[in-house]
């Protein structure tokens, strides 16, 4: 009890999260309570081992690029504030946040941030393109040893052909947008909370 | 069990009995005063915290692929950039919340049950409630841990004393009577050093001998709170230090199931034994836990199917700790044997129940793994606790690849599925 009274979260900083990340006190305490817990060395902060550690994470394909999205630029630790600005992405639209003052800065959970956090799960070395390897290593994340390289290089290729239209052979940004102009970007990237 | 003990020590036991029913109902009814100021408080701990829906891998990839594509599906080419999205999502949300690692560690309480240790997010709500606390703390350490530490021992110690004195008795009906009847009695007396408040239901369906009995496991109290209401055969490892004395005295008067640290490993030497010992009806049922190690009490984990495989019939059984009044679950890597039987001694008590389940046996062409699986199921079922294919062993040990590479091959499926498609029309 004496080492979780110091790592108690502390009202302002619940306010300032809420301001940042958009989720409501309840979610925020919850949340608090759930990186307490996946915090086996208890010094407020969680590293690649804590979310690891995770077996349903362990066993999503995409599970360490996942992870990666926590951490930021050459860092192994990630803090409460940094884990809950990640989760913030998968934040629900609500209505309401739509008709916000228009000069505020975007909320991490807008369609286009949504978009920000998938484009950076290819991304790997964050040059804002996907390359023709970047691609091919997510997909072969993804299917594991089940494709030939040929097959898995042929589908990469279309996917580039299909997406890049200034010919650079690879995707920015941009382009991955107009190409998931259609999806439900909104709905797929969001997870409802239950309160 | 009581008639060998001497009429002194019957009073004693039943003023002691007395005075703990008065003192347990006095706090009850203060927990309970307590339990409604902070009702109307938010909620400490809210069972689930996202809505997870428990679509396929399949359907949900081609959904996402459905809402962004304006071509005819059959003509879809067989990647989407958006298919990441389902990876993605699932990955979040078992961060957010997941159904394994909560299993090992203690359940959290709706209510604060003024127990310090059940206090995660301990704010000060008012001074009436650290009064109720304060005079709690001084209740339980004053005067009901020492009482039931000195059960303890007094349990313990005849327990050792009396199957010794019995094992040099010649084999036989005699000793086995006596046996039993001290085995009983002693754990009815550790059950008292816990204020175990149990409720047996069923017991008509009690294991009987040449069965095998399995349970959902907790605690090692789980063995204790059997123990006293039947007589089992127990299975284990032979402990050094104060357990190993128990043990090796215990199989003194009864045959008990006692493997060497290096016997553990031989899976077919275990199986062996363990079949002999069923075989022969004149021993008593074993005892076992097929979970391997100690879940929270809020679900059942993969059962080893080791148990399974002998032929026996099985005699499930469900045990429900009540954690408003102590929580049983040992967690074994925050707190060693000493600790932990030290918390369970200052806890209010120990309610639980337990279900005697009717016998099961595995069924024509069933496999060992798939009759584990159902008698899972029917414990999780008769206990309330959620039934769960994940091993125990995940407390300490990371998860196989196998369940990675079964989704990359569905996913490979979905990739190649539609080229073949192509190809036929």
């Amino acid at each position: 009890m004496g080492s979780r009274a110091s790592t108690l979260l502390r009202e302002e900083e619940i306010e300032e999260i809420k301001k940042e990340t958009g989720f409501s006190h309840s979610q925020i305490t919850r949340l608090y309570s759930r990186f307490t817990s996946l915090d086996k060395g208890e010094n407020g902060t969680l590293s690649r081992e804590d979310f690891q550690r995770i077996p349903e994470l362990a066993i999503n394909p995409l599970g360490d690029r996942i992870i990666n999205a926590f951490f930021p630029e050459g860092e192994d630790q990630v803090n409460f504030r940094g884990f809950m600005r990640t989760l913030a992405h998968f934040r629900p639209i609500e209505d309401n946040e739509k008709s916000k003052n228009p000069t505020a800065s975007e909320p991490l959970n807008s369609r286009t941030n949504k978009l920000l956090f998938a484009f950076r799960l290819y991304d790997l070395d964050r040059d804002d393109k996907i390359s023709r390897d970047e691609l091919l290593q997510v997909l072969r994340m993804m299917v594991g040893v089940n494709i030939s390289d040929e097959q898995l290089g042929s589908i990469a290729d279309r996917t580039i052909q299909e997406a890049d239209t200034n010919g650079d052979n690879s995707i920015s940004f941009n382009e991955f947008i107009k190409v998931l102009e259609k999806v439900d970007v909104e709905q797929k990237m969001s997870i409802r909370f239950l309160h | 069990s009581q008639n060998f003990l001497p009429f002194i020590l019957k009073q004693k036991l039943k003023m002691n009995n007395l005075l703990l029913f008065f003192m347990f109902s006095w706090a009850t009814l203060r927990i309970e005063r307590g339990m409604s100021i902070i009702d109307s408080m938010p909620l400490w701990a809210a069972p689930a915290i996202i809505a997870r829906e428990p679509t396929s891998l399949e359907e949900e990839i081609k959904e996402i692929r459905r809402s962004g594509s304006n071509k005819d599906l059959d003509a879809a080419p067989e990647f989407e950039m958006s298919d990441i999205f389902y990876f993605a999502r699932r990955g979040v949300e078992s961060i957010m919340d997941d159904e394994v690692t909560k299993r090992f560690s203690a359940e959290e309480l709706e209510s604060w049950n003024l127990l310090t240790r059940s206090n995660y997010n301990f704010h000060y709500i008012s001074l009436r409630l650290t009064v109720l606390w304060g005079l709690g703390l001084l209740i339980r350490y004053g005067f009901l841990l020492p009482l039931r530490v000195t059960l303890a021992f007094t349990g313990v110690g005849l327990l050792v004393f009396l199957t010794s004195v019995v094992g040099l008795l010649p084999n036989g009906r005699m000793k086995n009577f006596l046996s039993e009847k001290v085995h009983l009695m002693c754990y009815r007396i550790c059950v008292r050093a816990l204020t175990a408040i149990i409720t047996y239901h069923d017991s008509e369906n009690k294991p009987k001998n040449g069965g095998i009995c399995v349970a959902n496991h907790t605690s090692p109290i789980d063995v204790i709170i059997l123990a006293s209401d039947g007589c089992y055969a127990m299975v284990g490892q032979i402990h050094g230090g104060l357990m190993g004395v128990i043990q090796r005295s215990m199989v003194k008067a009864c045959p008990h199931v006692w493997f060497e640290r290096s016997e553990v490993k031989d899976r077919h030497l275990v199986a062996k034994r363990l079949s002999d010992h069923v075989e022969d009806k004149s021993k008593l049922p074993i005892l076992i836990f097929p979970e391997g190690t100690c879940i929270n009490n809020t679900s059942v984990m993969m059962f080893k199917k080791g148990s399974f495989e002998i032929g026996a019939t099985v005699y499930p059984v469900a045990i429900k700790y009540d954690p408003r009044f102590g929580d049983a679950f040992w967690n074994s890597s925050k707190f060693g044997m000493v600790n932990y039987l030290l918390r369970m001694m200052s806890s209010w008590a120990i309610v639980c129940s337990v279900w005697y389940l009717p016998p099961m046996s595995r069924e024509e062409g069933e496999d060992a793994v798939q009759f584990a699986n159902r008698v899972k199921a029917a414990i999780a079922r008769q206990g309330g606790l959620v039934d769960l294919l994940w091993d125990g062993g995940l407390k300490r040990g990371k998860v196989k690849d196998t369940f990675k590479e079964e989704q990359q091959k569905l996913y490979s499926k979905m990739l190649v599925g539609t080229q073949e498609d192509r190809s036929r029309s």
